[in-house]
């Protein structure tokens, strides 16, 4: 059982969550996930970790409310107990200097770029971020973002704060202001990455992409996290998280995610009745 | 005169038949997933165990890896002994229930009783069965006697049958034994692959429950090679370690399509349904395609339970796509026969070449092919062919590929040393278990590559006493 210490709205569907959980937080690095199940009935989840704190023994988890599993985590609070968090898992980033870094973080994925921005950040890189959100309110861990960015480039779809636009054209701007980039580590809703991979591959910029593929067991027992890098089937789960941009079969991702979406929403409407029945 | 009497007792012995174990009707079960075989009466097994007829140098006790004390048993049960049978069975097997009902006692102790030369052999699997399940429902369990404690720490990674069967051993010569499992529930194969129409899973809850009034610690959620490393175990004053982790990372074809929606590997089905219960959505949260026309690749055990699910998660063709014929299957004769009673089609010389999916990426058809046997290859077995231009479709919604499973790679990856052989299990010396780093030993599938429950039991029991040996020598 691990025990939820805290949790945070940081908007009406984001939620960050301190969970304690101290042998997973001595081993953790940038990069890594855990999965989780609620209780007993559960499923099992894949979330990023996006910080720990060795000495407290806690791990700090942001997600977005997607669907019954992560709605009914939102509803738990301080003091409840997780049953069963497992982790930590994947290959962490490889964090070394490698001079200018670009870290992109599309919604709920600014809370994956956060710890490798931080990582890069103190191997001694420079490191840009570039942030964005649909619209200012949903625009998450900007004050932390900026922490650890030698410079921070916040967008919103609708203007309302920061760059009127996609972060990828914030990116498209950077790179024809003539900032020599060498790698770029791109994380946010599979259509973002999409678009930023195909845009940085004429350029021959090296674009991490972080994937978040549907996963049971999570250490490469099942095979439900496939997906197509280079044209071989990889894991997701023990042959990443972390895959080369320009080599992911984006599309065949898309699809898989969607291969319960049906399901997904009966479990979802049972669970709001039942929300609702008490 | 002596001799003549003892003639005639194997006569009459022989005159009884094999007691058939009574089932539940195939219509009727293949809507659900309770166990099939509803096992002996009292009345059955004794009149089953009579059939024994003790012989002075049995045979059925060198066809079981851990030498189960066969005649024994079968004698305490004829007796109506039924608990004193469940003790004796646990002297030597630690999870009788289990072994009871998914060992290939046809192969092994069975194939050798001195009745199956003549006629049919006394069911001992049944038999074992029986007195497991008395014991189990008269709660009258007994906790053997403990040797002293050894103060020595030993750490198991894996709770599956040959970890589960070690960590019994170890701790009953004494020693403080930690088993580390990566999933969420103890039992290994026997919670996340073997289905519960075959296995219920309140027997192998019951038999980790023994294993804890033992006195093994089970810690869940514990990856080895990711939480903590082999070398991470030492450091924290373990003695030994025993790694029996399975051969867990599933085979696909790399044929085309193999990546579209509905197409698993038999580990993931079988996972979702059995350990995470999704036939029960939504009632628990994991979902499942619930598909109407469903093909699985393979003819072992495993593609048996798949596609036996599958039915009782309401398809209605279940196919059995095998490249070889039935003569060359892999599974037990008992499931073939189970899953034919149950309605399930059997493509025979056929193999998959490309899955076509339907425009949002789900799999509709399976393109197959025709085989024809040619000479034998390296297995003895003879190699399937194709034949040219015999390709053709069949529509399917859901395909699940048991064509056998590897080894997984994150512990040979971690743990500096590690001798593995080409296709990744750990190389061990002998029957001990001893590997290329001290003090660190497997057994089971990791070492074998894919076998059964029982050889992973013999391999833990083995390796059990080589640890003890070990332990004991190290101040």
């Amino acid at each position: 059982m691990f025990k939820i210490l805290e949790k945070t709205f940081l908007q009406e569907i984001i939620v960050s969550m301190v969970i304690e959980a101290p042998e997973i937080a001595r081993k953790r690095k940038a990069g890594q996930f855990i999965v989780l199940m609620i209780d007993e009935k559960g499923e099992r989840i894949p979330l990023t970790i996006v910080d720990s704190d060795s000495e407290k023994g806690t791990l700090t988890i942001i997600f977005q409310i997607v669907g019954k599993t992560t709605a009914q985590l939102a509803q738990m609070g301080k003091g409840d107990f997780i049953r069963n968090v497992l982790g930590p898992l994947g290959h962490p980033t490889e964090i070394k200097n490698f001079g200018t870094v670009v870290c992109v973080g599309g919604g709920v994925g600014i809370g994956v770029a956060y710890p490798i921005a931080a990582a890069l950040k103190k191997a001694g890189n420079k490191v840009i971020s570039i942030i964005g959100a649909r619209t200012k309110d949903i625009l998450i861990l900007e004050e932390e973002m900026k922490k650890v960015s030698d410079r921070l480039l916040p967008a919103t779809d609708d203007g309302s704060y920061g760059y009127h636009g996609f972060v990828s054209t914030v990116l498209q701007n950077l790179i024809d202001s003539g900032e020599k980039i060498d790698i770029i580590y791109a994380i946010g809703p599979v259509p973002m990455m999409r678009v930023l991979a195909g845009m940085t591959k004429p350029y021959g910029i090296k674009t991490v992409v972080s994937l978040n593929p549907i996963m049971v067991d999570a250490t490469g027992m099942c095979g439900a996290c496939r997906v197509s890098v280079g044209g071989k089937t990889r894991f997701g789960c023990v042959d990443g998280p972390e895959f080369d941009g320009h080599e992911v079969d984006f599309n065949l991702l898309m699809s898989r995610l969607k291969m319960y979406s049906g399901q997904e929403t009966k479990a979802m409407e049972k669970y709001r009745c039942e929300c609702h029945g008490k | 005169m002596e001799n003549k009497e003892k003639v005639d007792k194997k006569e009459k012995k022989e005159k009884i038949p094999r007691q058939a174990m009574p089932e539940q009707d195939p219509k009727k079960r293949v809507r659900n997933f309770d166990e099939v075989p509803i096992g002996y009466t009292a009345e059955l097994a004794i009149t089953e165990a009579k059939r024994c007829v003790q012989c002075k140098k049995p045979g059925c006790i060198s066809g079981c890896p851990v030498d189960v004390k066969i005649p024994e048993f079968i004698e305490l049960i004829a007796e109506g002994d039924f608990i004193g049978a469940a003790r004796k069975l646990k002297e030597t097997n630690s999870l009788p229930a289990v072994c009871g009902r998914v060992c290939p006692q046809e192969d092994q102790c069975e194939k050798v009783c001195i009745l199956a030369k003549k006629g049919e052999s006394v069911a001992i699997g049944r038999l074992e069965r029986f007195a497991a399940d008395y014991e189990r429902k008269s709660g009258n369990i007994l906790i053997p006697e403990m040797a002293p404690p050894t103060g020595k720490k030993i750490a198991v990674v894996g709770a599956g049958p040959a970890g589960l069967t070690i960590a019994g051993d170890l701790v009953k010569m004494g020693h403080d034994v930690t088993v580390f499992e990566a999933l969420h529930k103890s039992g290994g194969v026997l919670i996340y692959g073997i289905p519960e129409f075959r296995l219920p899973k309140a027997i192998v809850d019951a038999e980790v429950d023994y294993m804890k009034k033992l006195g093994v610690k089970i810690i869940t959620n514990a990856v080895i090679g990711r939480l903590k490393t082999v070398d991470d175990l030492f450091a924290e004053g373990f003695s030994a370690v025993f790694l029996g982790v399975g051969a867990g990372a599933p085979v696909f074809m790399k044929i085309p399509g193999e990546n579209l929606n509905g197409i698993y590997s038999a580990n993931e089905y079988l996972t979702r349904s059995n350990l995470m219960k999704a036939y029960l959505f939504p009632e628990y949260d994991t979902p499942i395609a619930m598909g109407r026309n469903v093909a699985v690749i393979g003819g072992g055990n495993v593609a048996m339970d798949s596609v036996r699910t599958a039915l009782r998660l309401g398809a209605d063709n279940g196919y059995i796509i095998y490249r070889r014929t039935e003569t060359e299957m892999p599974a037990r004769i008992e499931e073939v026969h189970h899953a034919k009673e149950e309605g399930v089609q059997f493509k025979l010389l056929h193999n998959p070449v490309e899955y076509i999916g339907d425009d949002n990426g789900w799999v509709k058809q399976v393109k197959c092919i025709r085989m024809e046997l040619g000479e034998p290859d390296d297995s003895g077995r003879r190699r399937p062919l194709p034949i040219k231009g015999s390709e053709f479709t069949i529509d399917v919604d859901t395909v699940v590929v048991a064509v056998g499973t590897e080894a997984n790679p994150v512990i040979p990856k971690t743990t500096p040393g590690l001798e593995t052989n080409k296709w990744g299990y750990i190389v061990t010396k002998g029957d001990s278990g001893e590997t290329s780093r001290e003090g660190v030993y497997a057994g089971g599938d990791i070492v074998t590559g894919s076998a059964t429950v029982i050889l992973a039991m013999g391999a833990g029991r083995q390796a059990a006493q080589a640890i003890d040996a070990y332990v004991r020598t190290k101040s």
